[in-house]
């Protein structure tokens, strides 16, 4: 048991040190710090598909990255760092579109869901309203039964 | 509700079904890496690096204007810059013109080597040896070929090899009607 804990222990410890090394960057401010994580984790990698550059082992991704940390270093805001990385990769490189014409349906498919399940609950719970119940005799006569048992019980 | 819509209702899910599969299916032909270049009928970055022969000679953007031309990035790590090396060299000798953007090589002596052995298509050859430059061009990796008009604008980025097929598809009948000087070219 003791040797488990050792284990974990020694593992976790091992895996903060990796994690550190493979990023390890200084920062004046700690908005610089916050802004730079936060490029990296919106861009992403256009070699590696799907990651972002944060995530990426890419060599280009560490390119990117360190591109990332020289303008934010060099006192450039977020919207400069990524219109420099857009101009160069398209808009693929950021991980939230712009609002195009191509890219509305991103914006437009919920809403026309929604807007199509009201219509489909408003046309369902119209016609059941519209149907008028009407009973045979045999379904009458059951009835009746029932309401009595019912009452018998109470 | 009629009975033939009723029917109709019916039949929307499958339809929705259908349209969906034709959708995904389409999406399983095609190549997410082909990645439009965002330079395309934008100038050329401006840039200045070192010739690879001799790093004390140093050039610029102006290399890239004048004439229409290829601009071709590639690397001695590179397999595919391999494979389409004898091609470039047969390109060169039908008197295309290529410039080379060595781009993060394992060492200029490598690369030197490579050209020395297999041959030079290059009219000169750029030195990038941080990748800087390519990043300017938004290469994202090796091969990758800008076609470059006269002026100096990127007409066309291609991902990949440049073999036979490619070129007589696509590449060699752009860079003809660049060449005719006639405007505007397109793909």
């Amino acid at each position: 048991m003791r040797s488990l804990i050792v284990m974990v222990v020694g593992l976790t410890l091992l895996l903060l040190s990796q994690q550190a090394a493979a990023d390890q960057r200084e920062f004046e401010t700690a908005a610089q710090q916050q802004l730079y994580y936060e490029l990296i984790n919106e861009l992403r990698c256009p070699k590696c598909q799907n990651q972002t550059i944060a995530d990426s082992d890419a060599p280009l991704a560490k390119d990117l990255r360190d591109r990332s940390y020289d303008m934010v270093m060099a006192g450039q805001s977020k919207q400069q760092v990524i219109d420099f990385m857009v101009a160069r990769y398209g808009d693929f490189v950021h991980y939230q579109p712009p609002m195009q014409w191509s890219t509305s349906i991103l914006w437009l498919a919920p809403l026309l869901a929604i807007g199509l399940g009201i219509v489909v609950i408003t046309l369902m719970v119209r016609s059941q309203k519209q149907q008028p119940v009407t009973l045979s005799a045999q379904e009458q006569a059951r009835l009746k039964q029932l309401q009595q048992g019912a009452d018998d019980d109470s | 509700m009629s009975k033939t819509t009723r029917l109709l209702v019916l039949f929307i899910p499958l339809a929705l079904f259908l349209g969906m599969t034709l959708f995904l299916l389409r999406g399983l032909f095609s190549d997410p890496t082909e990645l439009s270049s965002a330079l395309v009928g934008k100038s050329v970055p401006a840039f200045e690096l070192p010739d690879i022969y001799d790093t004390d000679t140093m050039h610029t953007e102006a290399v890239l204007q004048g004439q229409p031309m290829l601009l071709n990035v590639w690397a001695t790590w590179c397999p595919t810059c391999r494979a389409e090396h004898e091609y470039l060299n047969k390109l060169a000798a039908e008197g295309v013109p290529i410039i080379g953007l060595n781009y993060k090589d394992d060492s200029r002596e490598k690369a030197v080597n490579w050209l020395n052995t297999l041959g030079d298509p290059y009219q000169l050859n750029l030195y990038d040896e941080l990748g800087k430059v390519a990043l300017e061009f938004g290469v994202y990796g090796a091969p990758e070929t800008f076609i470059i008009d006269a002026q100096g604008h990127v007409v066309y980025r291609h991902v990949g090899d440049v073999n036979e097929r490619v070129w007589e598809a696509k590449l060699g009948p752009l860079f003809e009607c660049l060449q005719q000087g006639a405007q505007p070219c397109e793909v």
